[in-house]
């Protein structure tokens, strides 16, 4: 195994730009690594090895023109597949999309391109970002480098499984729910949330439109940091993006490497620790962290959010209702799969027999209840419901930072849970973002770090910030990152 | 199947008392879509004026277009609507294959402007039809059905679609409903449409052709016993010009009213007009309301005009069209009945273009409303459709004032400007139509007038100037009509000495 693909991104790119290595070189070590364990691993549902060593040779041009590169220039990324990408295949897991080539970039891939990183493809994930555990990805399940009997969380398990098995030093996600969170969590590698409207979503195949927020996967804080400042910012292309400068999430970073927090807030919400709950193990790695952060200068204060245990009801209320919209357009008209077209039936029975044959369980269970709760003479009753909850979850979240400067939580209750133990009831699914799912309701950014090992598997420590202050978190984070390390799985091979 | 007698309109407007509502959809002429940049002109191969926002591709995301935010506050402005401070679009949400998302962005409880009213003259009396709402939406596709023979989806082998006009701003404009109309509702319905299309286009943001479909009429229609509660009502829809709006009203009433009369109940649904039989015939019906599922549209923020911007708006509205025609009367000094009988043709337009294009306001009414006005109604067709416009009309007028044409000769020339072969000169040079004004060969044509009715020019020379009709006449006929009637008279007179 090359040494290369072991690297952080920040090594990387430094020694691609001190000419120890070209791009190209780095490019070429992370697809052999992706032939030799993604077989195992399935963390790929498309390959661009031809665009990829194309995007590497155009940097090492660049280099040899003696131009100046950005931080990351030269540094493969993988993104997952529900992010476009100009003629390269994006399907968002599902069959309904099988084949298709989007006739445009999206606004984070445009970005990844202009900032001359280089995109591997595309990773696996729950069919239209619905799912914990990439289980009901439409093209077979990922498979956690921790212990490939395992789940490696959802719905972007792809990206932070390509990352933990060293197929991809970063990676794209996009979190609805805490579909880059709890993945992170579960394969002991960094996920990072931005705040809601400060990563476009233009190109990113929506699920929940006022909750997706795509976000970077990383193996270190700083790497994470680094593809964030590259990925973020205003784009006119999505009004819901926020028109303020990117918040200095390396600086904070950094600064958050020294070690040193004193004076920092961490709040602990109280209603986290009733209720369901986490898992022993997870808990006690939770409290270690706790523990360690403490030596570092900060101070712990218990906060109220007493509306957080609705967050898990409105969240089931909100985004099946717009996905069911959303969702609406894959109707085998235009584009993608299209069913019993024989020149006998109707349109109708096309488009039903499109969606019948193309949408999996979960996707038509959200659609079913979102179109349910949409219904006149429902709306009132359950979508304006859940969205005065998602206020009063908003109200939480302010006063909660009006005493600290973030919230901590574990990332997920429990660690990767082996393949079939949840699918046959969505509730025990649907826990899993018990704890990132309120920070979705309130817009603000969310970040998991690992913080140890229970039974020898990955827990995720999650921290949460006020809406465009990501910094903080990131801060929190790397200090974290710099008292327990970071985590190695063990090895693929053999 | 029953046949029902159709009772004629003046029964059924003495028996029932109908109410009317309006729903007008209006394309505005903006440069770009509403939510995308994709050009709006009409035309263009299909699917050429499309991108991965208005075909609705996965992750495409639409982006609100200001130039039509301020258009439709402008629209509210003139209808006299309170602009909302704060508002929202909200997905509408139903499958159709012209519809690229199968929702449409639209408003539903949050209108851009709401509680306006809009005043028509109908008979001598101003009617205040109220506004409901004004909001903003975007257009869907076109579908063509081919292979079958009524031009529907039933018995079509293929279904095509355009999405050109996919994403185009729509503005709706819903009237509240209209009592007391009485047997003048379809004038009422058609002066309303009129007015309205006469703001829009005075404010620029439209070309509001009928026939093109920028400007489309939804008519509702429910007749109801006196003293007894609104009846059920019908939307027809396919009303694609003013003449339509008042037979599809006329006709929706005698329909109904026939219903009712023969005991039968009116069953809420959509119908359509059709120009050629000039009644109605039922669409789908609504008796099961389709469910909307409409909730606010998450990709997109409120909307929430600055109140001062609506302000400088509201300064800057042009001339109401009901205070332009009034100026317009003073100017070419026309009563009240004659300047009425110019809006009901559809002419004020028409005559104020034709006299800035040099004619004078008598003779550019006396075209429009005489020969022009005939052949309109002759074809059933709108004034403004009749296939001469006002700058030819101008010119026509020109060459009689210049003693090219006589009047005769300028209605002959005039059909040929309707039948398409050119501008007024143009159609009088191709068909050598010029008034004959060589007064060497009129004097020819003179002297053997002359010559051939010797009683005639006896008389002529005895002081019976009167008699020298029938030698014009005579003159006239041999020169095919292209002489100068005055010029052949005096020459007359001058060769027999009568002068």
């Amino acid at each position: 195994m090359s040494d290369l693909t072991r690297l952080t991104a920040v090594d990387i790119a430094k020694r691609i730009s001190d000419g120890d290595v070209s791009a190209e070189e780095v490019t070429r070590a992370h697809l052999d690594r992706i032939a030799a364990v993604d077989g195992k691993v399935h963390a790929f549902l498309h390959v661009d090895a031809d665009g990829a060593i194309a995007a590497a040779q155009a940097v090492d041009a660049r280099r040899a023109r003696g131009d100046e590169l950005g931080p990351l220039a030269g540094v493969p990324v993988a993104v997952k597949d529900v992010l476009t990408t100009k003629n390269v295949p994006t399907t968002a897991g599902s069959k309904i999309l099988e084949g298709w080539r989007p006739p445009y970039d999206s606004t984070v891939v445009e970005r990844l391109r202009d900032a001359g990183t280089v995109i591997l493809g595309k990773t696996n994930m729950d069919e239209f970002a619905m799912g914990s555990s990439t289980e009901y990805s439409a093209y077979g399940p990922t498979n956690n480098p921790w212990d490939l009997g395992r789940i490696p969380g959802g719905s972007g398990g792809g990206s932070a499984a390509a990352i933990a098995a060293y197929e991809a030093p970063l990676a794209i996600g996009t979190d609805t729910g805490g579909s880059i969170r709890q993945p992170g969590a579960v394969t002991g590698t960094v996920g990072s949330k931005p705040t809601y409207g400060g990563t476009s979503r233009y190109g990113l195949i929506a699920f929940s439109s006022s909750l997706d927020t795509p976000g970077p996967c990383a193996r270190t804080v700083l790497d994470a940091a680094l593809l964030h400042e590259v990925m973020a910012g205003h784009d006119w292309r999505d009004s819901t993006s926020i028109p303020q400068p990117v918040p200095p999430v390396v600086e904070a970073a950094k600064r958050g490497m020294t070690g040193d927090l004193t004076g920092v807030k961490l709040g602990l919400v109280t209603e986290f620790g009733t209720g369901e709950g986490a898992e022993p193990g997870v808990l006690a790695a939770f409290n270690d962290a706790l523990a360690a952060l403490t030596k570092l200068g900060a101070e712990i204060v218990e906060v109220s959010a007493p509306h957080f245990q609705y967050a898990l009801p409105a969240y089931y209320l909100i985004a099946p209702s717009e996905c069911s919209s959303n969702l609406a357009r894959f109707d085998g008209v235009r584009y993608g799969l299209r069913v019993g077209d024989d020149g006998n039936r109707s349109l109708e029975e096309v488009m039903s027999l499109t969606r019948e044959a193309g949408f999996g369980p979960e996707v038509k269970r959200r659609i079913m209840l979102g179109t349910y709760a949409l219904s006149s003479g429902y709306y009132d009753a359950y979508y304006g419901q859940a969205q005065k909850v998602r206020t009063l979850i908003t109200q939480d979240f302010n006063q909660a930072f009006e005493q600290v400067d973030v919230l901590v939580s574990p990332t997920t209750p429990f660690v990767a849970f082996p393949f079939g133990s949840r699918t046959s009831d969505p509730y025990q699914m649907y826990l899993a973002d018990l704890f990132t799912i309120p920070t979705n309701l309130y817009g603000g950014p969310g970040i998991s770090v690992p913080c140890g090992l229970s039974d020898g598997l990955p827990v995720g420590f999650q921290i949460m910030a006020p809406t465009m202050a990501d910094d903080r978190m990131y801060r929190v984070a790397a200090a974290l990152e710099s008292a327990v390390g970071t985590l190695t799985p063990p090895s693929l091979e053999g | 199947m029953t046949t029902t007698t159709l009772p004629d309109y003046d029964a059924a407007v003495a028996a029932f008392e109908p109410v009317i509502g309006l729903e007008t959809h209006v394309e505005l002429g903006t440069n770009t879509k509403m939510f995308c940049g994709c050009p709006t002109d009409f035309g263009g191969e299909p699917n050429t004026r499309v991108c991965p926002v208005c075909l609705g591709l996965p992750g495409a995301l639409p982006v609100a277009n200001k130039a039509a935010i301020e258009a439709t506050i402008r629209i509210g402005l003139a209808l006299n609507c309170s602009i909302a401070t704060w508002c929202r679009f909200a997905r509408k949400n139903y499958f159709y294959p012209d519809m690229p998302k199968n929702f449409q962005i639209s408003q539903y409880d949050e209108p851009l402007c709401v509680d306006g009213y809009l005043d028509v003259e109908v008979d001598g009396r101003t009617v205040r039809i109220g506004i409901e709402r004004v909001h903003l939406e975007e257009d869907t596709g076109k579908t063509l059905h081919v292979g079958g023979a009524t031009g529907r989806i039933h018995g079509a082998t293929e279904s095509l679609v355009d999405y050109n006009r996919a994403g185009i701003p729509l503005v709706e404009i819903v009237t509240k409903p209209v009592p007391g109309a009485g047997a003048l509702a379809p004038e009422i319905a058609r002066a309303y449409v009129t007015e309205l299309r006469d703001i829009l286009r005075g404010l620029g943001v439209s070309d509001v052709r009928m026939e093109e479909g920028s400007l489309r009429c939804d008519v509702n229609t429910s007749l109801n016993r006196p003293g007894e509660e609104w009846g059920t009502r019908t939307e027809t829809k396919n009303v694609n010009s003013l003449r339509s709006v008042e037979r599809a009203v006329r006709s929706e009433i005698i329909r109904q009213a026939a219903v009712l009369e023969s005991g039968g109940r009116i069953i809420q649904e959509t119908r359509h007009f059709s120009e050629e039989t000039g009644d109605t015939r039922p669409g789908r019906s609504k008796e099961e309301a389709t469910d909307y599922r409409y909730f606010p549209e998450p990709d997109l923020v409120p909307l929430a005009p600055d109140p001062q911007w609506v302000e400088e708006l509201r300064a800057a509205l042009p001339e109401a069209p009901r205070v332009h025609r009034k100026r317009l009367q003073e100017a070419w000094g026309l009563s009240d009945l004659d300047m009425r009988s110019v809006v009901n043709a559809g002419a004020v337009e028409l005559i104020e273009q034709t006299v800035a294009a040099g004619a004078t306001a008598a003779a550019a009414r006396k075209w429009w409303l005489g020969e022009l006005a005939r052949r309109a109604n002759e074809d059933g067709i709108e004034l403004s459709a009749v296939g001469a416009t006002p700058a030819q009309v101008a010119e026509l007028q020109t060459l009689v004032d210049g003693g090219k044409l006589n009047d005769k000769l300028a209605r002959v020339v005039l059909e040929g400007v309707i039948a398409g072969e050119g501008s007024p000169t143009a159609v009088m040079e191709a068909r050598g139509l010029a008034v004959v004004s060589d007064t060497g060969a009129l004097t020819a044509a003179v002297d053997e007038a002359i010559a051939a009715n010797p009683d005639v020019a006896a008389k002529v020379r005895d002081g019976k100037v009167a008699a020298a009709g029938a030698l014009v006449g005579a003159v006239m006929k041999t020169t095919k009509g292209q002489a100068d009637a005055k010029t052949v008279r005096e020459l007359i007179l001058e060769r027999l000495g009568a002068n």
